[in-house]
């Protein structure tokens, strides 16, 4: 027998059939939408009169567009309102199951369906958002679609596709302490610059991640985009299955111990082969941000901002006011905020809440604390996380993307600096002028207490 | 979809590398719940000033450039899935996009729109912007067909990879949901027969 990659595996037991000197039907197991990139695909199954075929397969929520304040009132923005009646219509009518706004289990996509257990070892998931990669940390075939692509899983759960090339990245050691899985990825795609994974499926292996926790899993995997790759993968084991188990849509009692039977099958097989393979070392990862407007522009948090003579560095640095050479500590910073689908979990905020606990948020930040879903939301009221955060000064506000893309009100004003731990520092991204520093959540904690950038290695006791 | 066989024109010249998604179509207009009037918006944010005027430093908006080519740096459509950055440059009018590298989802979505992304080598790339930026006038040729990418009344010419599938639907005009629905017999056998 051959050796195969976890990758394989799961794509090959997911292939319909092959159209010669083509592309490959590839069989989606779990459907996820929301309100922002489905709308169009209803309208163009409605136009050609076809119906959704498997609506008991896709799962919907309310994410991109919603306010993180006062969710119980309807919402101002009539575009967004419009945008998320829509999609309540639309589910209502194909019997799709909708969190909205405001239900317990409402949330950031790559929140809400891991939390729920929707998100399983070995199947293949898709959803209108690049960062469906996230789902890769369970061992799933995760990956960011199109409008278009959208339609047709609707209509034949289905998606024809060429087989993507396989990429495995390995880290061993030990992270040195106030060294979080964010700094993993950003460190990686600083390394391998934002287009390396294009074409690829990236298995992240090695103790690193063998000793991480679902939670930094999933940031790292989330992440896997923005080096190019359509989607990360971990390896399932013990620590996914516990985190699996007892979850709303996880298999129950038998069901549950013949899935893990076949879960434990699923690791890629010693000796299988990978198109490309990076190797690096958990002792050169330190505590990392971003300087420029691509998440590739990454550097240990004490480092300089290199030398680079071309167009695009050059534009970029002008666009965030930095100069080659300079040092980002003791930069003052105003806005920070903690969220979206790569630090929105409980775990990100026991972090922050851990650092902040008994100090103050410093005068001249804004900070913004949003959880990634209402599940998170409890939880942190029910650890007493919220009651550190409010007396520190930190605003806990209610989930959604919010800052990560700035669609709702949630911007980040013209020429401002934000320490964010979204994903993504493309211009504007936090709203229009807004000028991004991406990093861990411990970082942006400290960045809101000192109320400028410090080397946080000297912050922890 | 429209068919697409061979284009000639001119083209506007982006000479800016990892163009993303958040560029092509700021994500502030993406609350539309229909694919039209995305066009009005691409690439916003360098297209107009603050106060909402035309940025008359910015190709699109100077008059030598015209056509419904556009050439754009490395690695064009980097970041989100949004299809709407497919709709907003189709919308604008362009019928091709000339990149040394396009990032996977975008290439989708544009095919997926009868946006055809012609991928070349960086040195065609450096010549073919060279060229249009000395003549903005320079006829180009898109032949799908025989796959090449041309400057007429020149020298400069290379051919284009591109899926053969994909290839079909464009040139025929038809999509993927068509052939998707003609094979859900193979997908229930699959389903009723599942593995996993
Ligand atoms: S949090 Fe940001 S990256 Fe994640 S799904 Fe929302 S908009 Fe996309």
């Amino acid at each position: 027998m051959s050796k195969k990659a976890l990758f394989d595996k799961v794509w090959d037991s997911h292939v319909v059939s092959s159209i010669e000197n083509g592309p490959q039907i590839l069989y989606i197991d779990q459907h996820l939408i929301h309100e922002v990139t489905s709308p169009q695909a209803f309208n163009e199954l409605e136009r050609r009169g076809i119906p959704i075929f498997r609506p008991d397969q896709i799962v919907a929520t309310a994410d991109h567009n919603t306010p993180t304040l006062n969710q119980d009132q309807p919402i101002k923005d009539a575009l967004s309102r419009k945008q998320l009646e829509q999609l309540s219509q639309n589910c209502e009518k194909n019997n799709i199951t909708l969190y909205e706004l405001g239900h317990k289990y409402n949330g950031i996509v790559h929140v809400m369906a891991p939390e729920l257990g929707i998100t399983q070892p070995g199947i293949t998931m898709v959803c209108g958002d690049s960062h469906t990669s996230t789902h890769g940390a369970f061992g799933a075939i995760a990956f960011g679609i199109g409008t278009s692509q959208v339609a047709q899983v609707f209509a034949s759960q289905c998606l024809l596709l060429k087989k993507p090339k396989s990429l495995r990245v390995t880290v061993n050691g030990t992270l040195k302490k106030g060294v979080l899985p964010k700094d993993v990825i950003l460190y990686i795609i600083s390394k391998l610059g934002t287009n390396s994974g294009t074409g690829y499926f990236c298995e992240y292996a090695g103790s690193v991640f063998e000793n991480m926790s679902m939670e930094g899993r999933m940031t790292v995997c989330n992440m896997s985009i923005e080096m190019g790759a359509r989607g990360g993968m971990i390896a399932p084991d013990q620590t996914t299955f516990d985190y699996i188990k007892e979850r709303e849509f996880a298999p129950k009692g038998k069901a549950f111990e013949e899935k893990v039977a076949y879960w434990k099958t699923l690791p890629t097989d010693e000796g299988a082969i990978f198109d490309k393979e990076y190797v690096f070392d958990a002792d050169d990862i330190e505590p990392m941000i971003t300087y420029g407007t691509n998440p590739g522009m990454g550097i240990k948090i004490t480092e300089a901002i290199p030398e680079e003579d071309t167009l695009s560095f050059n534009k970029s640095l002008q666009y965030m006011n930095f100069s080659a050479g300079e040092r980002l500590i003791d930069k003052p910073i105003n806005y920070v905020f903690i969220g979206s689908c790569t630090n929105s979990r409980i775990e990100d905020f026991r972090v922050a809440a851990s650092f902040i606990k008994g100090k103050q948020k410093a005068e001249n930040v804004t900070a913004w604390l949003v959880p990634g879903s209402k599940q998170v939301e409890a939880q942190i009221i029910k650890e007493g996380l919220k009651d550190i955060f409010d007396e520190a000064g930190f605003q806990l506000r209610q989930p959604g993307c919010s800052a990560c893309l700035a669609m709702n009100e949630d911007k980040i004003p013209q020429g401002e600096y934000c320490v964010s731990t979204s994903n993504r520092n493309f211009e504007g991204r936090q709203g229009q002028g807004s000028r991004t520093i991406l990093a861990s959540p411990l970082v942006a904690a400290a960045t809101a207490v000192e109320g400028k950038i410090v080397d946080i290695t000297e912050h922890l006791n | 979809m429209e068919k697409f066989t061979t284009l000639i024109s001119t083209a506007v010249p982006l000479n800016i590398e990892n163009v993303d998604t958040d560029q092509i179509i700021p994500a502030r207009f993406l609350k539309a719940t229909d694919k039209k009037g995305f066009g009005d918006n691409l690439f916003r944010d360098w297209r107009f000033n603050k106060d909402g005027s035309e940025n008359k430093d910015f190709n699109l908006n100077k008059a030598q450039y015209t056509g419904s080519i556009l050439v754009a740096g490395d690695n064009f459509g980097c970041g989100s899935s949004r299809e709407h950055a497919a709709w907003a440059i189709a919308g604008y009018g362009f019928k091709v996009v000339v990149s040394s590298f396009f990032a996977d989802i975008f290439k989708g979505n544009a095919l997926n729109n009868g946006l055809l992304p012609v991928q070349v080598s960086e040195g065609f790339l450096n010549d073919l912007m060279t060229i249009i930026e000395s003549n903005p006038s320079s006829k180009i040729e898109v032949d799908l067909s025989n796959q090449t990418i041309s400057v007429l009344d020149s020298e400069l010419s290379e051919s284009f990879e591109i899926d053969a599938y994909k290839k079909t639907c464009l040139i025929n005009g038809y999509d993927d949901i068509d052939y998707l629905i003609n094979n859900k017999e193979l997908i229930e056998a699959f389903e009723a027969q599942k593995t996993y």
